[in-house]
């Protein structure tokens, strides 16, 4: 009973603690100007991983599931919200025959076909539903949740486990990493998309297409315009203009608000996921992890439930996905790369996977160390050279595993089992 | 050993008369209104062959409703694959198995489970990461959907149930603790006690004296005689004096195939049994 209640306690400790700091101390610091917003920027970035890297907390740490494609799912809500705001950014790029802006990076590397030029292109049809800002962040959660649930369906039926599964969403990663290299995908090949300049709520809101958006831009503005496409320098005019009005990504007061959303979505991505935990479908999960087969003679059907799991994790990988876009003003293939999503394992890893409170310090304490040692130091008579950033990230990995199995918010138990068994002690006693 | 068989043997044809009573029922060719008054379960032309080696092979056995049945028999007889085929763990290669009215042969293990066939496994199968409460919780029935299980915390009633189980086989005081912490005889109990709970038509008891203390064994004994008033139970057991304990119809397998029926002691008066039983 005592061991339960312990448990609450201490999660509800750091969790007010890392609250504390998100909400109050950094911003402080950033006020104080000990903090740049290039910083406050970079630590929202991390944050969106600390996302990404609960939800594979939750799959491979309470399930068992071991995915190696987290950083894919990151990406496909990464692309959905880098299309909003390549529609949305910058004034290059032309219109196409049907009254639609091509953004600039779809423009510069668009496939044509044989004898075709530029007059002939046209934004493909799945650009189009990302121009309405509240379409995409539902289609940025929705896209990855139905991937993995398709995936899930068929592997998880079909019940194949363990390291299998791991090879298997390894093999997608890479393959999903090729799609997107691919310029006849119309997502940008290599290049990736890029060219942001606004969050355009203010254009998207009501209108799903910039054509009614301009047309209603008129009307308000009061003026009365024939415009014939890519015919008038005044039209041009009108659509940077229109590009103009929203919440500018160069702003520091709008690059702080990001921290603010991602931190908030952090902190919900927390809750729900420790929500999911402390439900019956918690003991569920771990049920799974300890003996999936036993469990059909309980009448239950693991599929079903690592199928949830597995959902879950995709869906906050978009959201850390959308949520690091606009901040990190490109979104790359090279994000989508295999490494990348193992590099999710070991932040999860040397957090600590025994707890989804590890798999957000491990996600932040490894990216901070991260940045820090990708640059030149000196320490004492020692050159620090970023090269050697992944022998110690491997060296970190292999230490932790050795010595800290659970990871270093085991670290963090101990220090704070230290300083408060005092406090606990007279509790113990009254019961 | 030859000469025995060629000579008449008395023995023989009590087994036969005892087997007799399953061969005039064929729930493929009926309805199953009738049989199913008779016997809860009944396999037909039941056989599963790993590489060519038949690991069972019964053409007709059943058990009845509210009997305790006890199925012995040497290492390899089948018995354990029995109660594979019967849960759905394994597939029969040829045969149907019915269960309380209806066909089970091709069903997944999770609906066969929800269907009313419990099962306990040789090795007790707890789930170690979790409390003994949570064990139980699980269990319980009509929980097994993925919706009610996020939203629907145990009600009161599921609380006192599992706690009047866990005071039952005095694990009350093991409540919160993981399961992995048990000792061998609690786990025994333990995965029982979650058989118990989920209120099964049918347990399938795979050796539960494995492994126990003296002491444990005799109370496992009388805690399977306590449910046999309310359930039907299938022990599988190697113990005899377990056996003996139970003092209930025994069936004897022998290299996949049903050799005899009866009481513990005409079997083992019973030649052809013995011989299976002691390799004489």
């Amino acid at each position: 009973m005592k061991n339960s209640d312990e448990k609450m306690i201490e999660n509800k400790g750091s969790f007010g603690a890392l609250l504390l700091i998100g909400f109050a101390v950094l911003p402080f610091l950033y006020g104080e100007g000990i903090l740049s917003i290039g910083d406050i920027n970079m630590l929202g970035r991390y944050m969106s991983f600390a996302i990404l890297a609960l939800g594979l907390g939750l799959l491979w740490g309470y399930v068992g599931i071991l995915s190696l494609c987290q950083f894919t799912f990151f990406c496909l809500g990464a692309y959905a919200m880098g299309m909003h705001l390549a529609h949305h950014g910058g004034p290059e790029g032309i219109i196409d025959a049907n009254g639609w802006k091509i953004p600039a990076c779809l423009f510069v590397v668009y496939p044509y076909d044989v004898g075709e030029s530029s007059g002939d292109a046209l934004v493909p049809g799945f650009w189009k539903p990302f121009w309405n800002l509240p379409l995409t962040l539902l289609l940025g959660i929705l896209i990855p949740g139905i991937t993995a649930f398709l995936l899930g369906y068929f592997v998880f039926r079909s019940r194949v486990r363990g390291v299998y599964f791991a090879i298997l969403t390894q093999a997608i990663a890479v393959a999903g990493w090729l799609v997107f290299c691919r310029n006849d995908v119309m997502l940008c090949g290599t290049n990736g998309l890029t060219r942001f300049d606004v969050i355009a709520p203010a254009e998207s809101l009501h209108t799903f297409n910039p054509v009614v958006a301009k047309d209603s831009w008129i009307a308000s503005h009061g003026a009365s315009m024939e415009y014939d496409l890519n015919g008038d320098e005044k039209l041009d005019q009108l659509d940077y203009s229109i590009a103009d009005v929203g919440f500018s990504l160069s702003s520091e007061r709008v690059q702080l608000w990001l921290y603010w959303i991602t931190l908030t979505c952090l902190f919900g991505s927390y809750l729900l996921c420790q929500w999911i935990v402390k439900s019956r479908l918690g003991k569920v999960l771990l049920a799974i992890r300890d003996d999936e087969p036993t469990l059909h003679f309980f009448g239950y059907k693991p599929h079903v439930y690592k199928i949830f799991a597995f959902c879950i994790a995709a869906a906050l990988a978009g959201l850390a996905g959308m949520l690091f876009v606009p901040q990190m003003k490109i979104v790359t293939p090279s994000n989508m790369e295999a490494y990348r999503s193992v590099l999710v394992v070991v932040w999860v890893a040397v957090g600590g996977r025994s707890s989804l409170g590890g798999a957000v310090l491990g996600a932040l304490s490894v990216n901070l160390l991260y940045n820090y040692l990708t640059s030149e130091q000196d320490i004492l008579f020692f050159k620090w050279s970023p090269d050697y950033w992944p022998i110690l990230l491997g060296l970190l990995f292999i230490g932790v595993v050795l010595y800290l199995p659970n990871g270093l918010i085991e670290l963090v138990d101990r220090f704070r089992k230290r300083f408060s068994s005092p406090v606990v002690a007279p509790n113990s006693s009254e019961k | 050993m030859s000469t025995m068989e060629t000579m008449e043997d008395p023995d023989k044809e009590v087994v036969a008369n005892s087997l007799a009573k399953y061969a005039e029922f064929r729930p493929s060719l009926v309805q199953s209104s009738i049989w199913s008054k008779k016997f809860v379960l009944f396999v037909e032309n039941l056989s599963v062959s790993f590489d060519g080696f038949k690991a069972v092979d019964i053409p007709q056995y059943g058990i009845e409703h509210g009997e305790l049945r006890v199925i012995i028999g040497p290492n390899g007889a089948g018995k354990t694959t029995f109660c594979d085929l019967v849960s759905g763990k394994t597939k029969p290669s040829s045969g149907r198995v019915y269960f309380d009215g209806k066909e089970i042969t091709q069903m997944e293990e999770s609906d066969i489970a929800l269907s009313g066939i419990g099962r306990k496994f040789q090795t007790p199968t707890v789930f170690d990461s979790l409390t003994t409460y949570e064990n139980l919780l699980l269990a319980l029935p009509g929980n097994q959907g993925w919706k009610n299980n996020l939203l629907r915390p145990e009600s009161r009633e599921e609380v006192e149930k599992i706690d009047e189980i866990l005071e039952k086989v005095s694990l009350i005081d093991q409540r919160q603790m993981p399961a992995k912490s048990l000792s061998h005889g609690q786990r025994q109990w333990l995965a029982i006690s979650a058989l118990i709970i989920s209120k099964p038509k049918l347990l399938l008891v795979d050796e539960p004296a494995a492994g126990l203390t003296d002491l444990e064994t005799e109370q496992t004994a009388d805690l399977l005689l306590e449910l046999a008033q309310e359930h039907t139970i299938v022990v599988i057991e190697h113990d005899m004096d377990f056996v003996r304990r139970l003092g209930k119809t025994v069936t004897v397998l022998n290299e996949g195939k049903v050799l005899a029926e009866g009481m513990i002691e005409e079997m083992e008066r019973n030649e052809e049994v013995m011989e299976a039983y002691l390799g004489r």
